[in-house]
């Protein structure tokens, strides 16, 4: 059956961890529970493959577990939380797991976040719904609805990072 | 009677309590992040909560996808820090308030909130680092200066509660501590945040111009947050900085017209904003009896005659 669409799935890159990703990555997020034991970390490390069958994953799922394809497992129903603890048993800071996500180098990676982080403009939706949300295009004002036709002069102050591309493609 | 005095808001990434915990505080990054909480930890020394509410949330450390409570309370005695990979982190075992917790459980049940009730739960990051934040550093073998009931949210599987949920619980909180027969003195954390994601090709996302209007509507116009949608917080502060809602339910435990005592904000510590607000509740004599304004406006006359 094929994934329910969802308001959220036009997020760019972005897989929201919702109620079927989290029942279809059950498996995933246990297996990845489980690292928090050290004989469990041992025991993958000495055969991965081996390791994962007592976790019944899927094909797919297995293969980006052991390929470490980080964004993948996040699509197959893994949870961010839960793969922080492969890549720490992998000996990976989270802002490793970070750049590699967003197709980036960890120096990159961390430049961006000191400049402030990726900018919300350009990266709000895949089908071009650019305007901010309500809640911002008000603004603090209590003159709501003239404020609101101001909203759309807001947009120009949008500076697409080239690095907001990276989201752009997923 | 109990009453809540006071709202913290604060951000509780865990590299804030890596930093802590192995001494890098003095550091120019983690400087600029510790120093914002400088003022807020001589505001807690001079308060002097007698119980603290920390609503969190849990990390994949207590929960794992077996059980995935939406609102959990902790009515224990105790609760051990987690091991959340490295060790649990070197701060006190956190002393409950179970006489408090269980009255608040029976009081918010019955105002059709239906909480899980946790006698036994270790508590993560979540909770531990806005504690350090706030409370300072505190030695292993020392203690906390407060006892504290802990409030976990779901907000790592969608859906997390809505803002106006959210908001509600604080209400029903608010209304269990007035109606508990000690007179004890309650401060309430909401904790995470604020914009940041963490996860997917977008990770890294953080929006100021959120933030602040987020940090501004919490203090003088909160019913503009509740009815945030879901989908905004994950379009304009990250798929992970929808945890923002946990502070709505500090802000509705609070009164409707606060005081903003302090706020601090700085980008980034690790890959999140670091947000950070206290916000109290007027004294009730000023807001209740308006007599008082004038004698107040007297005292002052005559301390002004006085040094004049």
């Amino acid at each position: 059956m094929p994934r329910e669409q969802h308001d959220y799935d036009d997020i760019p890159g972005t897989f929201v961890f919702d109620a079927e990703r989290s029942r279809e990555g059950y498996g995933i997020n246990m297996f990845c529970m489980s690292l928090m034991k050290d004989e469990n970390r041992k025991a993958f490390k000495a055969n991965e493959a081996e390791y994962l069958k007592k976790f019944k994953l899927t094909p797919e799922q297995t293969e980006a577990v052991l390929k470490r394809d980080y964004n993948r497992m996040l699509e197959l129903g893994g949870n961010i939380y839960f793969t922080a603890k492969l890549g720490a048993t992998d000996g990976h800071s989270f802002q490793h797991l970070a750049a590699v996500m967003t197709g980036s180098t960890q120096p990159d990676y961390a430049d961006m976040m000191l400049k402030g982080g990726r900018s919300v403009e350009g990266n709000r939706s895949r089908s071009g719904k650019n305007t901010p949300a309500k809640f911002l295009a008000a603004g603090a004002a209590s003159k709501k609805a003239a404020a609101k036709r101001k909203a759309p002069a807001a947009k120009p102050k949008a500076k697409a990072k080239p690095k907001s591309k990276t989201a752009k493609r997923k | 009677m109990a009453k809540i005095i006071a709202g913290v808001g604060s951000s509780h990434v865990p590299a804030i309590g890596a930093a802590l915990d192995n001494g890098k505080t003095e550091e120019p990054y983690w400087k600029r992040v510790f120093s914002g909480f400088e003022k807020s930890q001589a505001w807690m020394r001079d308060t002097k909560p007698d119980v603290a509410i920390i609503v969190y949330n849990d990390h994949a450390s207590a929960f794992s996808v077996d059980l995935i409570p939406t609102f959990a309370l902790g009515c224990a005695a105790e609760f051990p820090p987690a091991d959340e990979g490295w060790g649990p982190r070197p701060v006190p075992v956190v002393k409950g308030h179970p006489a408090l917790a269980s009255h608040i459980a029976q009081s918010v049940i019955l105002d059709e909130f239906d909480l899980t009730i946790c006698n036994k739960m270790e508590v993560d990051h979540g909770m531990t680092v806005p504690m350090n934040l706030l409370f300072g550093k505190v030695d292993k073998d020392a203690h906390w200066p407060c006892p504290v009931i802990p409030l976990a949210v779901n907000v790592v599987m969608y859906p997390p509660p809505t803002g106006h949920r959210c908001y509600m619980l604080g209400r029903a909180i608010k209304k269990a501590v007035e109606s508990y027969p000690d007179d004890l003195r309650v401060v309430i954390f909401g904790t995470g945040g604020l914009s940041h994601q963490i996860s997917g090709p977008r990770a890294g996302l953080i929006n100021s111009k959120w933030d602040k209007n987020f940090l501004d509507n919490l203090s003088k116009d909160p019913q503009r947050l509740v009815k945030i949608p879901h989908i905004d917080y994950m379009r304009e502060a990250g798929a992970e900085g929808i945890e923002m809602v946990m502070w709505l339910i500090m802000r509705g435990a609070l009164d409707d017209k606060v005081d903003e005592v302090y706020r601090f904000y700085t980008v980034p510590a690790s890959n999140t904003a670091v947000g950070h607000i206290i916000l109290e509740n007027r004294k009730r004599s000023a807001a209740r009896k308006p007599a008082t304004k004038h004698k107040r406006a007297a005292a002052r006359a005559k301390v002004q005659r006085i040094r004049s």
